[in-house]
């Protein structure tokens, strides 16, 4: 017998599994004061997984309204803040969205579906506002590459992506691989999707129009992924962990792509009122959504949804996070054509509810009434925490602890063995292992993917239109000091797509952090997002959305602060990309910014000396802005040939896979007034490695002198030189008179990593 | 007019955009083809295109061979008209026993996709009549179960009557026998291809334009007739 209304109102004072459920006694005494009594068992599954951290952002609301407060003017912004996923206007009457969320727990839980099933939800967010999906990236993050756990997770977590991912049609263009200690119990899995349409096509999630009519849609509800969201995304874990795995939904790609193609006809048809996505906390999430942006109200028969497991009981129906499902608001006169169009795509619909004026959300099972809530109140109404925040005991030690004591490679037969074992790291190396598992082709409308700094896609074949999406975050730098590390992020991936030629539009992010009841981790969510929304502001990119996953930690040890941060930028012509690869001999080199002495947070402090600690790289979103500036307009103007952002491990790494990607050689010389390896290895911010044709030299050298951005002529592209520098028949890297490497021992080091790893 | 080049969706067909674009670029007329229709629209010739139909569940393209389109097209083929299999495409004919052998996990157990260099060996097909014997290309592979197989006596036999189209060249991504990449049947109107031309057409988005030929080559073959 289910618990309904009726009961809780004849049985006042049952004892309900509030704790067990993940409520906090003072939670559950406001759901009873919402209502007046107490919930039935249906009310209190709703109002437990809806007020989960993960998706109430409990803890994160009172600082993520920043992006909102501090967000800079901009018109391009069609849809804001608090939407599945904000929409941006690219031009042309069309308009992008994308977001990034994480799927971590899971995917340690069960590598394979938890990653797959992440790709499967943030592509669901980017089809409930109407867009079709475009492309698809994955920041990924592992312990060390040689511990025995990531053999474990990283192949599955690969698999996974690949699996779910290829099988729907959608290029993966990009994305990041990081590798350190903290993240040995605690894999992150974010997962961002870029979503494409006309103006006219943006859609919301609102149940608006008495008398209209809730479809489910999709596959069939089962029980896979009960209590999910709030058993595996609120608690760390412990020893148990693979006893949870019964909480891990379990994917069908196949289905995902009926269900792209069916939501796509009937939006195109003209056929939807409002249209949500089933993720986290499933019917419950979308019903309350639903009803809370209309006009109110919602009554929703429960009993006809379809079930894969006709045992489950209604509490568990509210609750399932059963994959590859979508709910829709449509007109009755609209209903027949919608149901033919989901029948032809062999998708099963069916009405569930209606769209009422009540004010209330109700659910009947079988005739009873087993829930009658204020849909607001579950929705949007959660609890609000000002959690307690420090700053931690060790960060000032931890400042303290400079990099400047480490051994450094002083001659050149040093420099050379440091390139060499630099660009062979871990977190440098080839990635090609995982994202040659990943089809970076389909839809034909790939213009730049991994190892590129942006992954760029056409939008519109007609006229060239394209958008460029990357994602970046050093966590380290994070860690030495959040403020600053979540702008470095930001910096970075604002860097990468400005490189490609594209201009930065707006922001998406993942938050990453450990539990937010530990007052020294908080403060590290506050900072980075303190870090984020004023850096926002200053480079006039809004932030539209994101994510935010707390309790990553193994014990009491919290990863490395990672928010990563992913950049939309527009390119109103394609033809006109930047690639990474130099072009033909006589290319002049230039160097663009300052170096300066920074190792702390380095690839070369954490590669060679396993060192963290520090003042991580110095910020001027001033200078990020101007170099942005002079890459675009090098772009746009014909000016470059080429354009490579410098980040983890510094000039050479840059130079060396721009030497490895063209498979051409450079003769390179570094200025006299810095130490060759500062000049080599440091990871200030600010700068980029660009090529300019010698026909354009002059004027791309005018245009820095007249903006000020410091510009150095430090080589040229020259496929002969291997014969003079004792290579005969080779494409080597000559770095002043320092050293020389070829471009094969580069590839070498390069790609040997990860295979002799995860082959073996 | 241009000849009409149909191009079958299936449920959890990927490729199909890509395909008739690949056949407008040619300068033929794409027609879409549905899966559920025994109707080939008048058609020239018919592309079955890459993907995961039924989600490759029970075995690739197993369910796809007893879709309804299929037995126009299984028609069509034996009376000689050109029909090309790429990817889940060559699956789906070797399931329709069109062509022989069948297509297996790949050696290394992941899915792979990277450029991949091929050599032309026979010139003579319906899609293969704008290239030179011998000929090496580039052009994408993506392919989780893509290691062609078959019993020693056909392997010989397709030798023997020059039906192997292409070869993987220095790398075989997949454990192929022989390191085929393509096949054709003995009138040589019907082709599978484990690789994917079709997004080898434009400089922004492939390798190279060596895909741009099959498709041409068909229009040619079409034009001739």
């Amino acid at each position: 017998m289910a618990d309904t209304v009726d009961n809780a109102i004849a049985d006042p004072e049952a004892t309900q599994p509030f704790a067990e459920l993940g409520l906090k006694p003072d939670e559950y005494q406001r759901i009873r004061d919402i209502l007046g009594r107490r919930p039935t068992s249906s009310e209190l599954a709703m109002y437990s997984v809806m007020w989960s951290e993960h998706c109430s952002y409990k803890s994160s609301k009172v600082h993520l309204r920043q992006f909102g407060e501090k967000a800079p003017k901009t018109d391009a912004l069609l849809v804001g803040i608090g939407e599945n996923a904000g929409v941006v206007d690219i031009g042309d009457g069309w308009a992008v969205t994308f977001k990034v969320e994480s799927h971590n727990h899971p995917s340690y839980v069960e590598p394979y579906q938890g990653a797959a099933t992440g790709v499967g939800g943030i592509v669901r967010d980017i089809m409930s506002m109407g867009a079709r999906p475009i492309a698809v990236m994955d920041p990924l993050r592992f312990g060390p590459l040689d511990a025995a756990d990531t053999k474990r997770v990283l192949p599955g977590i690969v698999a996974g992506i690949g699996g779910y991912g290829n099988c729907l049609g959608l290029p993966n263009i990009g994305g990041e691989v990081v590798f350190d200690p903290s993240y040995a119990g605690n894999p992150l899995v974010n997962a961002l999707c870029v979503g494409a349409m006309r103006h006219e096509d943006i859609h919301l999630a609102s149940a608006k129009g008495v008398g209209n009519l809730v479809i489910l849609y999709g596959a069939r509800t089962g029980g896979d992924g009960i209590g999910g969201v709030s058993v595996l995304a609120s608690e760390t874990f412990s020893d148990g962990g693979p006893t949870k795995r019964p909480s891990v939904q379990v994917g069908d790609p196949f289905m995902e792509k009926l269900l792209i193609e069916a939501t796509l006809d009937v939006l195109g048809a003209g056929l939807v009122e409002g249209i949500q996505d089933l993720g986290g906390a499933g019917i419950s999430c979308a019903t309350s959504e639903l009803a809370s942006n209309g006009d109110g109200g919602m009554h929703v028969w429960l009993d006809r949804v379809l079930l894969r497991d006709r045992s489950l009981s209604p509490e568990e129906i509210l609750m399932s996070e059963s994959q590859e499902r979508m709910c829709a608001v449509v007109t009755p006169a609209k209903l027949e054509e919608f149901l033919a169009k989901c029948a032809k795509w062999d998708v099963e619909a069916v009405v569930i509810g209606e769209v009422n004026d009540s004010g209330r959300l109700t659910v009947d099972w079988h005739g009873e009434r087993i829930v009658d809530v204020p849909p607001r109140s579950v929705a949007h109404d959660g609890p609000v925490y000002q959690r307690p925040l420090h700053r931690p005991s060790w960060q000032d030690a931890l400042q303290a602890d400079t990099p400047d004591d480490l051994l450094r490679p002083v001659d050149g037969e040093q420099l050379r063995a440091t390139a060499l074992n630099l660009i062979g790291a871990p977190n440098l190396a080839s990635k090609a292992w995982i994202t040659d598992q990943y089809d970076r082709y389909v839809q034909g409308n790939t213009i730049l993917a991994q190892p590129e700094d942006a992954g760029m896609v056409r939008v519109d074949e007609q006229t060239g239109l394209g958008v460029a999406v990357s994602c970046d975050c050093n966590g380290r730098f994070a860690k030495l000091d959040p403020y600053t590390g979540a702008q470095l992020a930001l910096a970075e991936s604002y860097r990468n797509v400005s490189a490609s030629g594209a201009i930065p539009l707006a922001v998406t992010n993942c938050l990453n952090f450990g539990s937010p009841e530990d007052p020294e981790v908080m403060w590290q969510f506050a900072e980075a997002v303190r870090g984020l929304a004023d850096g926002c502001l200053e480079l006039g990119i809004p932030v539209t959305g994101g994510n935010v996953s707390f309790y990553n930690q193994t014990g009491t040890t919290a990863i490395l602060p990672t928010p990563v941060v992913g950049v939309l930028a527009v390119i109103d012509d394609v033809d006109r990309r930047t690639p990474i690869s130099w072009g033909p001999d006589g290319e002049l080199i230039y160097l663009l910014g300052d170096t300066r002495d920074e190792f702390a947070g380095s690839e070369w402090a954490h590669h060679v000396h396993g060192h963290l600690g520090g003042m991580p790289p110095r910020v001027d979103l001033a200078r990020e802005r101007l170099l942005s500036e002079i890459m675009i307009a090098g772009s746009r103007d014909g000016m470059l040939t080429a354009a490579h952002d410098i980040s983890d491990g510094g000039l050479m790494i840059t130079l060396s896979e721009m030497a490895m990607h063209s498979g051409i050689g450079a003769r390179c010389w570094l200025p006299d007034d810095i130490d060759p390896f500062v000049q080599l290895f440091a990871e200030s911010a600010g700068r980029a490695v660009v090529v300019v044709p010698r026909s354009e030299e002059l004027r791309f050298t005018e245009m820095c002198a007249a903006r000020g951005l410091p510009a150095h002529r430090i080589g040229v592209v020259d496929s002969e030189l291997g014969a003079d520098a004792g290579y005969p028949g080779q494409q080597v890297l000559q770095i002043s008179d320092l050293f020389t490497v070829t471009i094969d021992e580069l590839r070498a080091a390069h790609t040997a990593t990860l295979p002799a790893i995860l082959n073996a | 007019m241009s000849p009409r080049i149909g191009v079958v969706t299936f449920p959890g067909t990927l490729d199909d955009g890509d395909a008739a674009r690949a056949v407008r670029f040619a300068g033929g007329e794409p027609v879409a083809l549905w899966h559920g229709d025994a109707d080939l629209k008048s058609v020239d010739a018919v592309i079955l295109p890459g993907g995961f139909s039924y989600g490759d569940y029970l075995r690739c393209g197993a369910i796809s061979r007893f879709a309804p389109v299929m037995t126009p097209v299984i028609t069509a083929a034996g009376a000689g008209m050109p029909v090309l299999g790429i990817c889940n495409g060559f699956q789906i004919l070797c399931e329709s026993h069109l062509l022989p052998g069948a297509l297996t996990r790949n050696q290394s157990m992941h899915f792979i996709c990277r450029d991949q260099r091929l050599r032309i060996e026979n010139t003579s097909t319906a899609w293969t009549n704008g290239f030179a014997h011998g000929q090496e290309i580039v052009i994408p592979l993506k392919n989780g179960e893509g290691n062609f197989n078959a019993d020693t006596a056909t392997l010989d036999e397709l030798e023997a009557e020059g039906r192997v189209i292409a070869r993987y060249v220095d790398v075989n991504p997949n454990g192929s026998q022989r390191d085929i990449a393509g096949i054709t049947n003995a009138r040589g109107n019907v082709v599978g291809l484990m690789p994917h031309p079709e997004h080898a057409i434009e400089d922004l988005t492939g390798p190279s334009l060596d895909g741009l030929v099959f498709f041409s080559s068909v229009l040619n073959a079409l034009v001739g007739a």
